[in-house]
């Protein structure tokens, strides 16, 4: 990654940070302000890391999928819906219903990213239209099947929503863990570790194997790669499945791990979001990554001005309202995709259809 | 020697069938694996499909209904299908459309205090509207220009602005432009004053003047698309934006002046709705407008006549969705499920020729060139 | 010259095709075709454009399945059923537009389909070292770890031929190789050729250029229309003998023109400076003086600025410095439209690209340029009646073949598609014509009837500029010949006073004693 990104990386993390120091460090040590903020930027951006991730799998392979909302939107919900059915109905225990839910959310997740490539590869749809067919697909099912399954009497749930298990529990890194001020980092739910374990795994698997050459070929010169015997057909059905996959996990940490429950819309655009990290990211892991946290941090500041509210100097309350932080990160991706930070280049053959 | 085209009644009804086959077929389609889900779910597809039909069709008050419904829908898909032709995807009609109404909203109640007069209704409600249209355009236009001046690609432009017109409206509503009075609790305007509001057509009916509008101005569009030299350019730019550059077309202008186009229609929408049907701009009314919009475009295969029939059909699913959950408990949230397996089904055309064993002949619509770094 | 040793080849021929037909929609591409390759041998396959050679090819490399026919590999009957078989079978292809992917190492798109790995992490260093042996061996001289996209169009070529003999290819294909080499590079690639041939690999190598068939090969089979028309051996035929087994008739391989009358100077470029969209500088402070009259002909390896200098000339492309003048006018970084209105006519390189909108009606794309002036459009409304009588009257004098005008331009073939460009471009009033590779993968009438018509807009006073990597249109065309390398005229001469080999060694960017360049005919 070049340096002009990483520097504008740097910095506006630098400024979030600091504006929750400003307000916050008369109260509370500036050290702790930071590691806390660090601590939620990671938590917060897990989603728009995995969507990251999964739109690199499916555009590496030259797959446009702007479905990753709806797939982490179905994935959500069905993960949640299956953790309720095992605890409340089934009557087994919190974690394995957690983990069930877990995988439940992965295999939607990835059925999802079977439909799209049925769409894109087979029918050759246009890939944006096939993405927005998804997007739609997942607020009309999760929509209709919420309110059909937990709000009308006679449901299985008799017309109230269960208790649902909590949430993914916090696992502390040894050692890390407990080092003063600093180690509230090294504190997160599982998924949030995956996300970060995923991106370095992304990177090996793309930029260091067989696989990863193959997809990285299928991308930038299908036909090239189809006379040398590469089925780019099964290259891209296999990329966007997991790619489907990976915005599955990324759905079970709406319901599994951040909140208890499904709301409707929840994911409030973080798929979106994540596409502009990984543009930003010019198709990277890493690059995707720290792109990611940028937006987490606009996020944690709004959370983590709320523990401040009484510091919070009157020119400075606008900042409280969701409405003013909630839009940094729909501003900065506006921002990021005119390439004033620096020009991207995408796989050569993203998006389009392969004809043999 | 070229032989003159024969023109029989057959030959010349043949292609709008054979264009329309596929769409209908769509419908059908979506409309049977609808049917199976809600069977699923535990509900009776018949009873359901009998309510929706009496909702949409069942009486006077029905069918005006549903033609309130589709207004909106007309404009949204014209904005969308303007867009496309010109080789744009606008999925920002959500956006537009919501700040059309809001701005709409707020000439129509607050225009007469700040200028301390009474405004007479054939100024107040163009100007009203305009401010809509207005909106849009700029919402419109902003995407339009980032595409032309830096590449940026309008999908994730247009989704980013959706967002921040919701905030943006959602502040608005609870806070500025709240309806002042006491006994009001949610995010609304006040009521937009007599003048700038559209006359119904029939006294009782909510069908309004808007319906109607929206009919011209889905011929105007028609006519502007194929008949003008401007249609010309835009659609030249869609199918071919390197042979556009080559005939002389200005490629950027012609890009703002579609996303700008396309915005001012979907302004128009809510602007429509505003003076025609609520008086007032309610925050969460519009949502969902967007993703049908795209929908209603596609199935209308971005023909303005198309758009029109696909809008009253889409008009007629919502209206009938709520006489539907009243008759048999199934949720009207079934509706998008349908719509969305209609796009689909759309999209994929494929699929339904295979399954109803139709000829292939048709051009794709291609929209997708990657992200154009 | 070839080495005695190629001479002699075994009897048992190391690959041979039997009845191969091959049908697609509209066109038998192959029909019932019979050819065998010796050991060793250098065995071309001569046809012009669309006569079936690369079709024929691509079944014997799986990339295509035959309707009917057989294949047979050193004596045993074989099914290709994708590029893995003929690989497996020892085949190898070196396609036309290569198959190597930009961003990728040379190492990387040589084992890719075919990655070494150790421990389940690909194998870069060993690779890297069979590359080298290889290289080496057939004296190719490749850098395993240069990034494609910055190796020169020769070396990217010898690529593809190690791609294909790390794979223990002994059957080489290779798909119109020089059409992008000058022709020394060719005359390096022949050198290679007959080294592998002479260690043993056997060559099967497409052309439709004459002169380096007679050159290079032990035997030539001709196709025609999908057939195979004949086999024989450079020493049994000549030039003309394989024209007319290529076309069926006899070819006039020379376009009959009377004299050049050149007048007034149309055209003036003064020290042009032009990047690329990389940024790279390819055109180089370019000079050039064009007048009515007179065809001149530039004539240069694609890649050395030409497209980019024509994109400049018509307003597609940014001039960083320097002027053009049209009859006098500046319309330096002037849009494509103020071009067009001084009476210019562009026939576009890509014809699909740029040319048309293949989704429009015919008589659309013949106003593509004009739809805004009168009588097709007055005050911004389309006089359809005025657009559709043109177009019904272009297609009847340009011999458009259509079933109708209104039929849409992806309908037509190749030839029609370009004769309806310079139907739209030459029925205007225009004084200056640029025409850039007019007749690529055009049949020969087309070729034919676009000569014939450049020809015709010259006596009638037009000035033309001439871009084609094809030397020998360039030489039948032209009246003067500039020829262009690394982004500068290195040399004008009158056509009269070229000959093919000094052209090339100009276009290779050798330094050739010449006269003064010449700015006009007398």
């Amino acid at each position: 990654m070049d340096l002009r990104r990483f520097g504008f990386i740097l910095l506006i993390i630098v400024i979030l940070i600091g504006v929750v120091v400003l307000v916050g460090g008369k109260t509370v040590p500036a050290g702790t302000i930071i590691a806390s903020m660090l601590a939620t930027t990671i938590s917060v951006a897990t989603p728009l890391t995995l969507g990251a991730i999964s739109g690199i799998f499916c555009e590496r392979a030259g797959v446009v999928n702007i479905g990753i909302e709806g797939m982490m939107l179905a994935a959500a919900f069905f993960g949640w819906f299956a953790a309720i059915l095992c605890n409340s109905i089934w009557k087994m225990p919190a974690m394995p219903s957690l983990l069930i839910g877990v995988v439940i959310a992965i295999l939607t997740g990835g059925l999802m990213g079977l439909l799209h490539a049925v769409l894109s590869v087979t029918y050759k749809v246009d890939q944006i239209i096939g993405g927005t067919v998804i997007n739609i697909l997942a607020v009309g099912i999760t929509g209709f099947l919420n309110r059909q399954l937990f709000f009308e009497k006679g449901s299985i749930f008799g017309g109230q929503v269960p208790h649902a298990p909590g949430v993914l529990p916090r696992l502390p890194i040894p050692i890390l863990a407990d080092l003063p001020v600093v180690g509230v980092i090294f504190r997160q739910q599982p998924i949030a570790i995956l996300a970060v374990v995923a991106v370095a795994v992304t990177h090996f698997v793309l930029f260091f194997t067989r696989w990863g050459l193959r997809t990285r070929a299928v991308g930038e010169h299908p036909r090239a790669a189809d006379t040398v015997g590469i089925n780019v057909i099964r290259v891209r059905y296999a990329n966007v499945i997991i790619g489907g996959m990976v915005a599955g996990l990324a759905g079970a940490y709406f319901t599994l791990e951040s909140v208890p429950s499904f709301e409707p819309l929840m994911t409030n655009g973080r798929g979106f979001i994540s596409l502009a990290a990984m543009i930003f990211g010019n198709w990277s892991p890493v690059g995707a990554w720290m792109a990611a946290l940028v937006f987490g941090a606009a996020q944690a500041l709004q959370i983590n001005l709320q523990f401040f509210r009484q510091q919070i100097p009157p020119a400075w309350a606008f900042l409280q309202q969701a409405y003013v932080v909630g839009l940094i990160p729909y501003i900065l991706t506006m921002i990021i995709l005119t390439g004033i930070i620096g020009r991207t280049t995408p796989p050569a053959a993203d998006g389009v259809a392969y004809e043999k | 020697m070229i032989e003159p085209v024969q023109s029989t009644v057959w030959q010349k009804l043949e292609p709008i069938l054979s264009a329309a086959a596929v769409p209908l077929l769509a419908v059908l389609t979506a409309m049977l694996v609808g049917a199976i889900i809600i069977f699923i779910a535990g509900g009776n597809p018949l009873d359901a499909y009998w309510g929706l039909l009496e909702g949409a069709f069942g009486s006077a008050r029905a069918i005006s209904e549903t033609t309130v419904w589709a207004t909106p829908y007309i404009f949204a898909g014209l904005a969308v299908s303007v867009a496309f032709k010109g080789g744009l995807f606008n999925i920002g009609a959500e956006g537009q459309l919501a700040l059309g109404a809001v701005a709409s909203a707020w000439v129509g109640y607050a225009l007469p205090d700040l200028l301390g007069l009474n405004l007479p209704a054939w100024i107040h409600l163009p100007l009203a509207v305009g401010a809509g249209m207005l909106a849009g355009a700029i919402w419109g236009a902003i995407p339009g220009w980032l595409k032309a001046k830096t590449g940026a690609h309008e999908v994730i432009n247009t989704i980013m602005l959706n967002y921040i017109a919701l905030n943006l409206t959602s502040f608005l509503l609870n806070g500025p432009m709240q309806d002042p009075n006491p006994l009001n609790v949610i995010a609304r305007t006040p009521l937009i004053a007599e003048g700038a509001r559209m006359p119904p057509i029939f006294p009782g009916y909510r069908l309004h003047w808007g319906f109607v509008l929206a009919l011209l101005v889905a011929l105007l569009i028609w006519w502007v698309l194929n008949k003008t030299t401007l249609g010309f350019e835009i659609r030249t730019v869609g199918a071919n934006p390197n042979a556009a550059r080559y005939a002389g077309v200005n490629v950027a202008r012609t890009i703002v002046i579609s996303m700008t186009l396309s915005g001012i229609l979907a302004g128009l929408a809510g602007a429509i709705e505003v003076t025609g049907l609520n008086y007032r701009h309610e925050l969460g009314f519009s949502i969902g407008y967007g993703f049908d919009a795209i929908a209603i475009a596609l199935l209308g295969k971005t023909n303005p006549l198309g758009v029109v029939i696909a809008a009253l059909l889409f008009g007629a699913m919502r209206n009938g969705a709520t006489r539907m959950q009243f008759l048999t408990q199934i949720p009207t949230d079934i509706i998008s499920v349908i719509q969305a397996l209609i796009l689909l089904f759309v999209a994929a055309d494929a699929i339904i020729r295979w399954l109803y064993r139709i000829k292939v002949g048709e051009e794709k619509l291609v929209l997708t060139r990657g992200w154009g770094g | 010259m070839k080495s005695e040793a190629s001479m002699e080849h075994s009897a048992e021929p190391v690959l041979q095709v039997k009845g191969i037909t091959k049908q697609f929609p509209g066109v038998l591409a192959n029909d019932h075709i019979d050819l065998d390759l010796r050991k060793g041998e250098i065995h071309a396959l001569l046809g012009e454009n669309g006569a079936g050679k690369s079709t024929l090819m691509n079944i014997i490399y799986g990339l295509y399945q035959p309707d009917e026919g057989e294949i047979w590999v050193n004596g045993r009957q074989v099914v290709m059923h994708s590029p893995n078989d003929a690989i497996k079978h020892g085949i190898g292809m070196v396609h036309q537009h290569f198959m190597l992917i930009p961003v990728f190492t040379v190492a990387e798109n040589i084992m890719l389909g075919s990655e070494t790995v150790k421990k389940g992490v690909l194998d870069r260093r060993g690779v890297a070292r069979r590359v080298r042996e290889l290289s080496h061996q057939y004296g190719l001289d490749v850098d395993p770890d240069a990034l494609v996209s910055d190796l020169p169009v020769g070396l990217q070529q010898r690529v593809e031929i190690v791609k294909a003999l790390y794979r223990q290819a002994d059957i080489l294909i290779l798909d119109e190789p020089t059409a992008v080499l000058t022709p020394q590079e060719a005359d390096d690639l022949f050198r290679i050729m007959r080294e592998l041939a002479a260690q043993g690999i056997s060559i099967i190598f497409i052309s439709h250029k004459l002169k380096e068939v007679l050159k290079i090969s032990d035997r030539i089979t001709v196709l025609r229309g999908g057939r195979v028309v004949g086999t024989t051996r450079p020493q049994e035929t000549d030039q003309a003998h394989l024209a007319a087994m290529m076309v069926g008739r006899e070819v006039i391989l020379q376009v009959e023109k009377s004299e050049a009358r050149p007048g007034d100077k149309v055209l003036e470029i003064q020290n042009l400076n032009v990047f690329d969209d990389r940024g790279v500088r390819v055109v180089n402070d370019l000079s050039l003086e064009l007048y009515a009259g007179e065809v001149l002909g530039i004539a240069g390896v694609q890649g050395n600025g030409q497209s980019e200098l024509v994109e400049a000339l018509t307003g597609l492309r940014h001039i960083h410095g320097g002027r053009v003048l049209i009859q006098g006018r500046d319309v330096t970084n002037k849009p494509p439209r103020a071009i067009t209105e001084v009476g210019t006519a562009h026939i576009p390189e890509d014809r699909q690209k740029f040319g048309l909108v293949l989704s429009y009606p015919v008589t659309d794309n013949l106003v593509l340029c004009t739809y805004y002036l009168s009588p097709f459009a007055r005050r911004g409304v389309l006089n359809f009646r005025a657009i559709d009588e043109n177009g019904r009257r272009l297609v009847e004098k340009f011999d458009v073949r259509t079933p109708s005008p209104y039929v849409v331009a992806s309908k037509l073939s190749g030839g029609n598609q370009q004769k309806v460009i310079v139907a739209r471009e030459l029925s205007r009033p225009i004084r200056l014509i640029i025409a850039n590779q007019p007749t690529r993968g055009l049949d020969v009438g087309s070729i034919e009837y676009i000569h014939r018509e450049v020809i015709d807009m010259r006596d009638q006073g037009c000035a033309v500029l001439l871009v084609s990597a094809e030397l020998d249109e360039i030489m039948a065309l032209s009246d003067r010949i500039a020829v262009m390398f690394g982004g500068r005229i290195v040399s004008i001469l009158p056509a009269a006073r070229a000959d093919r080999e000094t052209l090339g060694l100009m276009m290779a960017g050798v330094e050739v004693g010449h006269p003064e360049p010449v700015q006009a005919v007398t």
